[in-house]
């Protein structure tokens, strides 16, 4: 058992330590849609090839890489896709496309030249990705897609889309939509952790025969929203990290009663709990990124108790970091409002606490 | 004992039910419903409509022309204002510095303000909060020097409620330097249009404009707004601060808010079944409702108690704490009912006059009110400052 980073994640943690620091805040604030120059950055660093394969053109990353990625940028609160716009897409696309697809899509992609986004979470679905209603109807010239899907992030900067349906026969299919294609509808509105996102329609959506990733996609997307729940927790990680800190500096330096706030014992306490959360939840989060290449059952088993676990104690060090800065932390001048934010509505991405409980109950053994 | 109301009270719930009915406007009601930002005309209005019905001073006692009714009364009141979607009377006059008035000031005092707070003329706005002086409001330093009839006021107010839109404000400052913490406190009320004043917003997390600071430099108030002796502001203010804290339960929005809860888990679904019936989300709506049984007797028995002559004491502050508690889970569990469409946010259409389409707007509010509702536990006494008080003064610790 060994918990410690090798030389290489070592020197990515401190590659990102460094890059999150140089960002201004206001660069992170920029409004939904304006560009930024960081993805540039990412690519230069190598951060956009690294969750792929080395046959992709990736570098072999793994899910502790991605964990120090992802735990670096919620600790800036980037709010680049590097999730939705890169990490979720493309790892599908990785493990479906056929090399004509690849070299297409993914080798732009890891290129940082284009964007991706993946669109498969549907109202009447809430957060289940197979309960889906989009239908793709197959016809002599290639596809037919009608559906609608809701809070697809980063849509408005991606060039293609990827689109879960299903098939005639039922099966889970992804479909890679070109955003200009006719018949999708997007509307685009910010989210209240200051990412972009949009609702999508797909209304006679026609595509030809190539437009379709691999066969039956069911494995692949699991595997993909495994990955993407694990580095989620990745990232709440970080940003609990800083709302921890902020937190401590502030009962520090506040005084009232002409004595610093972190003299008082109920305080104390407080944020003695905020602290513990933090660390329980650093170890679901590793487990959940050690466990990706487990089989799918024990994968999805952990980094479901991760996700619920941290979705709770997400939300308990935000409502606490907010109390305990008094009306500051109600202000959005204030930095640890935006750090609440991001992690209170953490919990409405990729599942919530709900959703992953029932999953772990369902398979909880009496043993 | 008999739990039951009586038939007068009964026929009370009706008499307001019927009212707010009739009386309220519909645009208005809407607003409120959806929990978009009131504009100062949307209060405005409301609170006129009350004043001419002769309920704006609803806790006020007859002598001074209010209503004359009893804490069981103003209880069905604000319950049925919550289930009718009334906007929440701004407070700061008829609830805060009215009572101070009444108890404190003079007769000329009493004269020229509870009337005119009465015909909803004046929008009051609380100056108590310093950057330096929040749990610790003792401390506050906003100095007001004496020169002849008049005091100087220099200092900073901050997290003042709605004071963008207020032309009076009741301050607490500074009197005398010398003497000993809350001895040199006096309490002032301060013409918003004074020379000297500058108000500016500030934005909160849910990115709405409802407090800001107030900047006060060398403002002039004469000696004769100040309410009680030179030294007195203390007791004023404590004396305000247990009215503050008595409405704050919040029981007829808690009530409302778990309606709202759980109609909306009733028709979201989730796997096929309603959310409401997934174990899980059930159990916390469950708790969430006993909860808010055992707060409404405990409220009752505080209500009665008042009622038969005691004074609402630290009791305030056990409801205040659970209150906000529960206002504040309600809140977390219906934002959490949503599922991902709790992610979309609309500012403009929250505070301002963007529209938006009917399905989209119907909840467009929920995640916003989460982060807004954040300030129940906070204001008016923190909780962590309620508990003190509860175990100084009810426990003896
Ligand atoms: C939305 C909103 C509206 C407001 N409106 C008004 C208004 O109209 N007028 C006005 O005057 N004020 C207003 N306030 C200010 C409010 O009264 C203060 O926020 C409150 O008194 C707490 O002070 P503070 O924010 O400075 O927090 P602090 O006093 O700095 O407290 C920070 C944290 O430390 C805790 N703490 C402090 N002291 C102790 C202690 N001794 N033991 C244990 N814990 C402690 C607190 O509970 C809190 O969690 C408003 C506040 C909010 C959030």
């Amino acid at each position: 058992m060994d918990f410690s980073y090798s030389d290489e994640q070592r020197m990515l943690a401190d590659t990102l330590e460094r890059l999150v620091a140089d960002q201004a805040p206001t660069e992170n604030d920029a409004l939904p849609g304006e560009p930024s120059t960081l993805w540039g950055t990412f690519a230069e660093l190598g951060l956009l090839q690294l969750p792929f394969t080395e046959e992709v053109g990736g570098l072999g990353g793994d899910g502790i890489d991605v964990m120090i990625v992802m735990q670096a940028l919620g600790r800036g609160l980037v709010r680049e896709p590097y999730l939705a716009g890169l990490l979720l897409p493309g790892t599908l696309l990785a493990s479906l496309a056929d090399a004509p697809q690849q070299e297409r899509w993914l080798t732009p992609l890891l290129a940082g030249e284009l964007r991706l986004a993946l669109a498969w979470q549907e109202a009447a679905a809430r957060h289940d990705a197979h309960a889906i209603t989009t239908r793709a109807h197959r016809q002599s010239n290639g596809w037919l897609i009608n559906g609608a899907k809701q809070v697809v992030l980063a849509a408005d900067s991606a060039t293609a889309l990827l689109v879960t349906a299903r098939i005639d026969d039922g099966t889970l299919a992804v479909f890679l939509v070109p955003a200009d294609t006719p018949g999708l509808e997007r509307s685009d509105y910010p989210t209240l952790d200051n990412q972009a996102a949009s609702d999508v329609q797909l209304k006679d959506v026609v595509l030809s025969h190539d437009a379709r990733l691999g066969e039956d996609a069911a494995e692949a997307l699991d595997k993909v929203l495994a990955l993407g729940r694990a580095a989620l927790c990745a990232e709440a990680v970080g940003a609990m990290e800083v709302a921890c800190e902020q937190t401590l500096a502030f009962l520090k330096e506040r005084r009232q009663f002409g004595a610093p706030l972190a003299s008082f014992q109920v305080l104390q306490h407080r944020m003695v709990d905020m602290h513990l959360h933090l660390e329980q939840s650093r170890s679901m989060a590793i487990l959940a990124a050690a466990s990706l290449e487990r089989p799918a059952d024990e994968r999805d088993y952990r980094v479901a108790a991760a996700k619920a676990y941290c979705g709770e104690a997400a939300r308990f060090v935000a409502e606490q970091a907010i109390q305990l800065h008094g009306a500051m932390g109600m202000t959005e001048e204030c930095r640890i409002s935006h750090y609440a934010r991001h992690l209170v509505m953490f919990d409405h991405h990729l599942g919530d606490v709900d959703h992953h409980l029932e999953f772990v109950g369902e398979r909880l053994s009496a043993a | 004992m008999n739990l039951d109301f009586s038939a007068e009270e009964q026929a009370f719930r009706g008499e307001v039910r019927d009212f707010l009915g009739a009386a309220l406007p519909g645009d208005i009601r809407e607003r409120v419903r959806l929990g978009r930002q009131l504009s100062a005309d949307d209060h405005l209005c409301w609170q006129n409509i009350l004043s001419e019905r002769g309920w704006l001073g609803a806790n006020w006692p007859q002598e001074h022309g209010g209503p004359g009714w009893g804490p069981v009364e103003r209880h069905i009141f604000d319950e049925e204002c919550a289930a009718a979607h009334a906007p929440t009377i701004v407070p700061f006059g008829v609830s805060m510095v009215a009572p101070v008035i009444m108890k404190f000031g003079s007769e000329p005092q009493k004269r020229h303000y509870l009337p005119r707070i009465l015909a909803n003329q004046d929008w009051w706005c609380q100056g108590y909060s310093e950057p330096g002086a929040g749990s610790d409001l003792a401390s506050l330093r906003t100095r007001a020097v004496r020169e002849g009839d008049e005091y100087v006021v220099t200092g900073q107010k901050t997290w003042t409620t709605l004071g963008q839109h207020a032309n009076m404000m009741f301050c607490l400052v500074r009197t005398d330097p010398e003497a000993k913490k809350q001895a040199g406190i006096s309490f002032l009320l301060i013409d918003m249009q004074s020379p000297g004043i500058s108000v500016r917003p500030i934005v909160t997390l849910d990115g709405a404009q409802e407090v800001n600071e107030v900047f006060l430099d060398e403002v002039r108030v004469p000696v004769a707004n100040r309410i009680g002796a030179e030294g007195q502001g203390w007791t004023c203010a404590k004396f305000l601060l247990t009215h503050e804290r008595t409405g704050i339960a919040g029981l007829g929005h808690a009530k409302q808010a778990l309606r709202h809860l759980k109609s909306l888990a009733g028709r979201l679904q989730h796997r096929g079944r309603p959310l409401l019936e997934l174990p899980s989300f059930r159990q916390r709506v469950v708790k969430a409702e006993i909860e808010l049984m055992a707060l409404e007797v405990t409220h009752l028995r505080v209500l009665a108690a008042a009622r038969d002559g005691g004074a609402p004491g630290a009791e305030s502050s056990l409801l205040k704490v659970r209150g906000s508690e529960l206002r504040q889970e309600l809140s977390e569990l219906t934002r959490r009912a949503l599922g991902p469409a709790a992610l979309p946010f609309f500012p403009d259409y929250l505070y301002g006059e963007q529209k938006l389409e009917p399905e989209r707007a119907e909840n467009a509010a929920v995640s916003a009110q989460y982060f807004n509702r954040r300030k129940l536990s906070i204001y008016g006494g923190s909780n962590e400052i309620q508990k003190s008080i509860v175990a100084k003064t009810l426990l003896g610790m």
